[in-house]
Order: structure tokens, then C-alpha cells, then sequence
């Protein structure tokens, strides 16, 4: 059997995995499709139904402006996805890279670097993005570069570790005194060897991010309105808690169905390919 | 012990400077002018120009970096853009809320998530196991702003058990524990799920350590492998869970104060950040950051008395 199917075989046996990969799927088709899937325009308002409950026509209601709250959960992914995704994609390059090139280089360099990372990650997440958007201000672009800011140096102290131990083996020292440049080095050989590490770390993180995005949003922080974002439908639907709560209660079910289908998968995947039972959050 | 708290309290100091200075950084590199976002894009130049300087935002950096730190030391934080009264004093008025708020989460949390965590490690795959794993994922997927909401649909709007706002009278006991049990129950939820989840994965990897397997074969009784081996030696994983996750908490705790409009740390925070009033920003940003670093230094102290190999390392 080749390793791929192995691998594919152990995948499907892991049912944590299995389902956080088809639920991850689901909301990713849902972002995509959502023109498709949405009966109705997230933005269009309709006074003359307001605040209705979950009904037919409207399965999960509208809010106080007649928007249909199935739309606007649907179009909500894909705020959180987008931000999700690329805040950790943007931590994971700028983290990893700094992470391996501090490990290399060691020094001064390795110094510097690393006592930046222990005081970035001394902060909780989310005083961390509050403090970062308080100074940033609102919008997309903004959330995703201070999400990425917070990333960033988790990614650095994963890449870190394992690439002191990888620069001591004979292979790196055989490539060195080939001659091949630093660069290369680090990417063909070093690289290589802690992807996996960082990749099933970076599904775990899209979590913490569609979470720290919900949070910030939440507060008033993120994308404004009227895009929906799950974050900000759940602070729009606050004030009519007592009598219209399905506005706030789906929407946070969103949330949690996303963030617990990311850390299913990353966690399964983990399992798979590190089989010791230390498990991180 | 002596030498490593002293040794341990001065390496404190560069970091709690390194922070500072990186608040201070963060805030003067903010894109726009304070003395203008605090007064509105229409002010006279001339209002603009009386309040930058009343901020001293005109002097050289050095010289305002010098002012924030000679400020800080003497415990005068300056004075709020929006209202003039001192900030310290502000801060002062509401930070025993937060700090009821987080310690009440971080000791029922743990409380509840340290046996929980042994408990689903000795049942491993049985059912109390999986019900754990479940309930522990689902507690650090869920935001703290949503859960808190979920108990406040539950508790206070369906069954009138709970206020939904504010955070009572500080000197009436009975009050403040029905403002503060909701939003503390909400952390301390939070709190457990990180902790059993943390808790049970370091137990298990104390279980398969040599000496657990010696003491079994030795013929030791169970509950005496788990009390003196495996319990004594997970002390220490379970101090530093303990302590990581306090600082976690904190930030979950600006969002319990959002959502059940509880005067603290955060909502002040998050208010100052809505008024533009940088100064009461900078100055709640000194405040966690300093937070974060004591409660880093507790942790490593508390280390240190735990496990005496860390001391002459």
C-alpha cells in the first residue's frame, strides 16, 4: 500500500478528524456559494418584517431591519473565513520564516528574535488584537494584519525548536559544505522537515482566529456594517435579547460549529501524524 | 529559595521595561493624530494645537518616553481626554471588579478542570473520558462573549434568577456575588475546559513515564501509584496550565464585562477605545501588561518553591 493510502486509511478511522474535515468542507462551499444558498439579499431591509421569529420564508427569523438571518449568517462565513484563512497564512509565513532564520542564524540575531516572541506571546490573544485595532482602526485588511500580528509569534517559537535540532544533523552540514547558500539550505532541507508541525499547528490557529475575529467584531472592532459578520450580528441582536434572541443565538452557532470543525481537524491530524499524546491548544 | 525569588524578581523588571515600552510605541505609531481623533475632525486648528501640546505630544519622543515613564513611577497615569478626572483613580474605582471577576473564574475553573482532567486521564476511553474530551472542545471553541450570552438567556431573561447588567454594590457581600455569578461562572467554564483538556494530556504522559510502570511492578497499590507518583509529579504541568490560562482568562474577562455591562478593566478598555481617549488606553494597556508579567512571575516563583531543580538551574 502506498503512503498516501495509508495515510487516507488512518485519516477515515479517525472520526474526530473525518468529521471536522467534511464540516470544515461544508463551510467552506457555504462561503463560496453563498449567492446560491442565501434565499435572500443580506443587506436588503424590509420594515414590514421585522424582528419575526424563525418561520417559513424566514427560517431563522429576521433581525430589526427585516434582514433575513439565514442570509446574513450565511454571507457571515465568509468574512470569518477569509480573515480566519489569511491572518493565518500571513503569521504562518512571517512566524515560520522568522522562526528558521532565527534558529540558523543563532547569535545576536537568534537573541533579539526570540525574547520579541516570549514578549508577544506573554499577552492573551485578545487584549493583544484589541490593543492592535484600537491603534489600526476597523476594516478587513486591518483585522487580518492584526490577527497575523498575533500569530506570527507562535508560528516562530513552532518553527524555532525543531530547526536547532535539524541544523545539527549531518545532512544540513553535508549541504552546507557543498556550499549552497544559506537560503537554500533553509528551504530545501530545513523547511521540509517541520511543515507538517506547522500546518496541522496553522489549522488549530484558523480557530483561535475565526474566534478572536468573532470576539473583535463582536465589540465593534472588525469589518463594519452592514457586512455581515458573525461577530457583528451577534452584538446587533444584544439589544433585542429579551425578545428576539434568534438573532444572536444562530448566528453564534455558526461560530461555534466553525471553530470546533477547524480544531477537530487540526487535532485529529495531529493524532495521525504525531502519535505521542501531548496535545497543546 | 532566597536568591531565586530575588534573581527571578529582577529579571522582571527588563520585561515589564520591554513591555512598557512597547505599549508606549504602539500608541504613539497609531496612524492619525490623538489631540484630533479626541476632538473630531471639524476642531480649529488652533483647539488642536492647545491640546497637543497640553499632551505634550509636541515634544521629542525621548522626552515623552521619559515623561510616560517618570509618569508611571509616580503613579500618575494623567488625565482622561474625554472627562479631565485623573485616570488612576478611574482605573482604581473599577479594577477590584475585574479582579473579583478573573480570580473567582480562575479558581472555580481550575477547581472544577484539575480533578476533571485526572479523572478522564485514569478513565481513559471510557465514557466520563469522551464526555469530557467533548465538553472540554466545546468550551475552547465557544467565545467567552457567547457563552456568557447563553447564561444570560438561561439564567436571568428565562428563569429571572440573575441581573443582566451591572456590577452591584462592592461593599454589600450578598450583592456582589448575585452581579458577579453569571459572568464568573462564564470564565470559570471557559477556565475548566482549557484546564481538563491540558490536565488530562500531561497525566497521561506522566502515566507512561518508567517510574509509574516500577511502582505497579512492585506491587504498590493503585491509588498510592496515582497518589505519590503520578499526582506529586503532574504538580508542576498543572502550576504552569494554571498559570498560562490565567492569562488567557484575562482576555476572555474583557469580554465578559461587554456582554454583562459589568464596570472592570475591559469595558473601561473597550469604552476609551470607542472615545478615542488615548491616554485612558495607554493607561489600561499599562495595566494588563503589567498583570500579564506578575502573573508570569507568580507562575516561575511558584515553580521555583514547588520543584527545587529549578531554583539551582
Amino acid at each position: 500500500m502506498s503512503e498516501t493510502a495509508r495515510l487516507w486509511r488512518t485519516f477515515r478511522k479517525n472520526r474526530t478528524a473525518f468529521a471536522g474535515a467534511v464540516i470544515t468542507l461544508i463551510v467552506v462551499l457555504v462561503a463560496i456559494f453563498a449567492p446560491l444558498i442565501a434565499p435572500y439579499d443580506p443587506l436588503d431591509q424590509d420594515v414590514y418584517h421585522r424582528l419575526l421569529s424563525p418561520q417559513r420564508g424566514h427560517l431563522l427569523g429576521t433581525d430589526n431591519f427585516g434582514r433575513d438571518s439565514f442570509s446574513r449568517i450565511i454571507y457571515g462565513a465568509r468574512v470569518s473565513l477569509i480573515v480566519g484563512v489569511c491572518s493565518v497564512l500571513i503569521g504562518m509565513v512571517v512566524g515560520t520564516s522568522l522562526g528558521i532564520i532565527a534558529a540558523m542564524k543563532g547569535g545576536k540575531v537568534e537573541n533579539l528574535v526570540m525574547r520579541v516572541v516570549d514578549v508577544l506571546m506573554s499577552f492573551p490573544n485578545l487584549i493583544m488584537g484589541l490593543m492592535i485595532m484600537a491603534i489600526l482602526g476597523s476594516g478587513m485588511g486591518k483585522l487580518i494584519i492584526a490577527i497575523g500580528i498575533i500569530m506570527a509569534p507562535r508560528f516562530a517559537r513552532i518553527a524555532h525548536a525543531p530547526t536547532l535540532a535539524i541544523k545539527e544533523q549531518d545532512y544540513i552540514t553535508a549541504a552546507r559544505a557543498l556550499g549552497f547558500s544559506d537560503l537554500r539550505v533553509i528551504f530545501r532541507h530545513a523547511l521540509p522537515n517541520i511543515l507538517g508541525e506547522v500546518l496541522v499547528m496553522g489549522t488549530l490557529w484558523t480557530a483561535t482566529a475565526i474566534r478572536i475575529e468573532a470576539n473583535l467584531s463582536f465589540i465593534g472592532l472588525g469589518v463594519p456594517p452592514p457586512t455581515p459578520t458573525w461577530g457583528g450580528i451577534i452584538r446587533e441582536g444584544m439589544d433585542y435579547l429579551s425578545n428576539a434572541s434568534w438573532i444572536s443565538l444562530f448566528s453564534g452557532v455558526a461560530i461555534l460549529i466553525t471553530v470546533l470543525s477547524f480544531n477537530m481537524l487540526g487535532d485529529g491530524v495531529r493524532d495521525i501524524i504525531d502519535p505521542r499524546i501531548t496535545h497543546g491548544v | 529559595m532566597g536568591s531565586y525569588l530575588v534573581r527571578r524578581v529582577l529579571l522582571a523588571i527588563p520585561i515589564l521595561f520591554a513591555v512598557l515600552t512597547l505599549v508606549f510605541l504602539l500608541v504613539r505609531v497609531a496612524p492619525g493624530d490623538p489631540a484630533v481623533a479626541a476632538l473630531g475632525d471639524y476642531a480649529s486648528k488652533e483647539a488642536v494645537e492647545a491640546l497637543r501640546e497640553k499632551m505634550g505630544l509636541n515634544a521629542p519622543l525621548y522626552v515623552q518616553y521619559f515623561q510616560f515613564l517618570a509618569g508611571l513611577f509616580r503613579g500618575d497615569l494623567g488625565r482622561s481626554l474625554i472627562n479631565s478626572r485623573p485616570v488612576a483613580s478611574q482605573i482604581a474605582s473599577v479594577f477590584p471588579y475585574t479582579l473579583e471577576l478573573t480570580t473567582s473564574g480562575i479558581i472555580f475553573g481550575s477547581l472544577l478542570g484539575i480533578p476533571l482532567g485526572i479523572l478522564t486521564a485514569l478513565r481513559r476511553n471510557r465514557l466520563v473520558d469522551y464526555i469530557g474530551r467533548v465538553f472540554s472542545l466545546a468550551g475552547l471553541s465557544v467565545p467567552a462573549f457567547y457563552l456568557g450570552i447563553l447564561l444570560l438567556l438561561l439564567f436571568s431573561l428565562k428563569f429571572n434568577l440573575f441581573p443582566v447588567v451591572g456590577g452591584g454594590d462592592l461593599s454589600n457581600l450578598g450583592e456582589t456575588l448575585y452581579y458577579l455569578f453569571l459572568p464568573a461562572l462564564t470564565l470559570a467554564l471557559i477556565m475548566m475546559s482549557y484546564v481538563t483538556r491540558m490536565a488530562r494530556s500531561s497525566i497521561l504522559n506522566i502515566l507512561n513515564e518508567d517510574y509509574v510502570r516500577t511502582a505497579r511492578a512492585k506491587g504498590l497499590r493503585e491509588w498510592l501509584v496515582i497518589y505519590k507518583h503520578v499526582l506529586r509529579n503532574a504538580l508542576l504541568p498543572l502550576l504552569s496550565i494554571v498559570g498560562m490560562f490565567s492569562i488567557v482568562l484575562i482576555g476572555s474577562s474583557v469580554m465578559t464585562e461587554v456582554v454583562f455591562s459589568r464596570p472592570g478593566l475591559g469595558k473601561m478598555m473597550v469604552g476609551a477605545m470607542k472615545q478615542r481617549d488615548y491616554i485612558m488606553l495607554q493607561s489600561i494597556m499599562v495595566i494588563f501588561s503589567s498583570l500579564v508579567v506578575f502573573i508570569n512571575l507568580i507562575t516561575d516563583l511558584a515553580y521555583g518553591f514547588t520543584d527545587p531543580r529549578i531554583r539551582y538551574d
